[in-house]
């Protein structure tokens, strides 16, 4: 239950060129571990972040998420797979307005073709495990911006996904909060055996993750430092 | 439907204010579609419930159509239609427009003369020389009844029964007989009687058109002949073309709806997908929207229009049946569920990609 890019390269239309956005890039994150992925602005961490969530294909090289190879696969066979296999934290909280926060995540069976009713016991268990059992019932305009960001984190692990995705989940977020959220990630990476790449510009993050990958023009860079002991 | 289903009870406003246009329309559309059945029956009733398939004109001259105004036959036309092969009955039908006066009280009447014991006149054996059958409308107006004695065109006529109720160019009608009907409409001048057209039941053997050649008439189905009423196609046409501007415009005004809405919500969707919802799930949400929206605002659009003119009674021309309530609630609905489609048709070109970005 793991993530691997091999050889990955992705370019997009850059007027009459091409743009290389990754650049020949090979990624390995175990299962129950977090990778946090840093590098400047423009350096291609959303790019490497599409690619891993089968949102775009790349150009060349292979993308297995859980033992399964992507490659040319068809598109719904890729939205299922995303649905069952991967988990999406948004940079934004991105959640529904017309949704409670229990039935944001019980969406997440419905997608998948469950009812939502016998979804409710997981979604009040990962509730309970970003701390809002209290306010379940409420809409996105009703909760504060951390709470919504630890709504976004419980329903990307709705269906207990294989592969974890994380875009700077702390950027809208206070120093504190923030680190409450990145020590929530990592828990819960550590319970559900999620392979997670977290996307990251605070340097703090660094400690508490198990691999640390530089990305600069599109190239990784071997591990610059490592937060495991 | 999980998330339509919340986000129509979380934007009530928008929807029940869009429910409120199709609620609106679909009265308009009940309502109009009543009132073309309604005067249509008052124009041709007497007609389509007159027990013949097929009507048979005097060839009108080249270019023109078949009308009963201009229409004449005479007493041989008919005796050698009731010798066509396949013919089963042929029977003369004079139609005049005319004044009836009962006591004091006037109406515009419509004469069908019949020969005496036709089936073409609700009670057969009361058509009778010097009498009269009233329409039931006829009755109304006049305030006569039978053994009243009543004045056609200046002839007077004793009332032999009141019948079921026939109109004819939106006036009642009254059954005389054929040698009445002479007198008021004033032929009866050169060689025997004359009759407006022959009605015809026939069987599928006969050769109509064979016919026709020979004896120098024009035969059209019962159906075809509505328009040989002088108002009824003009009149028909334009409360039609009515109708189908508001289909239309529903269909329209739906799609609009339907298109701002998906366009507003497109951040959603494009959430939805990244997280792994096909496009037929957003499809199903988004149309199963649409259907419920349609059928709640067509069903309360359409009961109005039912309690609207149960109310109106008989002040206005107006037929409230299954065909002239549901026909164009499904109508509304089918169009509806159309335009929906065109709009939700986009759900599919958005991008699941610009869920990552950080800004929506
Ligand atoms: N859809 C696109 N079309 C063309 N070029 C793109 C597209 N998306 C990204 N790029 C380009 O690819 C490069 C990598 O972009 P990417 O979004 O992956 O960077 P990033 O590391 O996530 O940056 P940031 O930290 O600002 O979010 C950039 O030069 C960007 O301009
Ligand atoms: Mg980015």
């Amino acid at each position: 239950m793991s993530l691997h890019l091999t050889d990955v390269t992705l370019t997009y239309p850059d007027g009459g060129a091409r743009l290389i956005a990754l650049d020949d890039v090979t990624l390995h994150v175990p299962a129950g571990t977090i990778t946090a992925l840093v590098g400047p602005s423009g350096s291609g961490k959303s790019s490497l972040l599409a690619v891993a969530a089968t949102l775009i294909s790349p150009d060349s090289g292979q993308v297995v998420i859980a033992g399964t190879d992507t490659t040319g696969m068809s598109r719904n066979r890729l939205t299922e797979l995303r649905r069952t296999r991967i988990g999406m934290v948004f940079q934004q909280p991105n959640l529904l307005p017309s949704l409670t926060a229990i039935e944001q995540l019980q969406v997440m069976a419905h997608l998948d073709g469950r009812a939502p009713r016998g979804a409710r016991g997981r979604a009040l268990e990962l509730l309970e495990a970003v701390g809002l059992t209290g306010q379940a019932d409420r809409r996105p305009h009703e909760l504060s911006g951390g709470q919504r960001q630890r709504i976004n984190i419980a329903r990307a692990l709705m269906n207990e996904p294989a592969v974890l995705l994380v875009d700077e989940p702390t950027s809208a977020l206070d120093q504190e909060r923030g680190a409450a959220i990145l020590d929530l990630i990592t828990t819960l990476t550590h319970r559900q055996g999620a392979a997670t790449v977290l996307v990251t510009h605070d340097r703090s993050h660094l400690t508490a993750v198990d691999q640390v990958v530089e990305i600069h023009d599109g190239r990784l860079r071997t591990p610059v430092a490592s937060g495991a002991p | 439907m999980f998330v339509a289903w919340r986000d129509l009870r979380f934007a009530k406003g928008r929807f029940v204010l869009m429910g409120a246009v199709v609620v609106l329309i679909t009265v308009l559309v009940g309502l109009v579609s009543g009132l073309t059945a309604g005067l249509a029956r008052a124009n041709t009733s007497a007609i389509t419930d007159l027990p013949a398939d097929h009507l048979a004109f005097a060839r009108p001259v080249d270019g023109e159509d078949v009308s009963f105004t201009v229409s004449s036959v005479d007493a041989d036309t008919w005796a050698a239609w009731e010798r066509v092969p396949g013919v089963t009955t042929a029977e003369p039908l004079g139609i005049v427009t005319t004044r009836a006066q009962a006591d004091g009280r006037t109406a515009s009447v419509s004469a069908f003369g019949v020969q005496p014991g036709s089936g073409l006149a609700p009670s057969p054996a009361q058509v009778r020389d010097g009498a009269v059958v009233l329409s039931t409308a006829a009755a109304d107006e006049l305030d006569a009844r039978t053994g009243d004695t009543v004045t056609v065109a200046g002839r007077d006529l004793r009332v032999t029964d009141v019948a079921r109720d026939a109109s004819y160019s939106h006036t009642p009608v009254v059954w005389t007989s054929l040698d009445d009907f002479q007198q008021l409409s004033r032929g009866d001048g050169d060689g025997g009687p004359r009759a407006t057209v022959v009605a015809l039941t026939t069987t599928p053997a006969a050769d109509l058109v064979a016919a026709d050649t020979e004896l120098g008439t024009t035969t059209v189905s019962r159906d075809d002949a509505l328009s040989a009423i002088g108002s009824f196609t003009s009149e028909n046409g334009s409360l039609q073309l009515m109708r189908g501007f508001l289909f239309a415009i529903s269909a329209l005004v739906i799609g609009a709806f339907f298109t701002v809405w998906t366009i507003q919500r497109s951040g959603d969707i494009a959430v939805l997908k990244a997280l792994g919802a096909s496009t037929g799930y957003l499809l199903r949400d988004a149309l199963g929207q649409a259907v419920v929206l349609l059928g709640l605002g067509t069903v309360a659009g359409t009961a109005v229009a039912v309690a609207a003119g149960a109310a109106l009674g008989s002040a206005v021309p107006f037929v409230l049946d299954f065909a002239t309530v549901a026909g164009p609630a499904l109508i509304m609905i089918a169009l509806g569920v159309a335009g929906a489609a065109l709009s939700i048709r986009r759900i599919t070109s958005v991008d699941p990609l610009t869920a990552l970005g950080s800004a929506r």
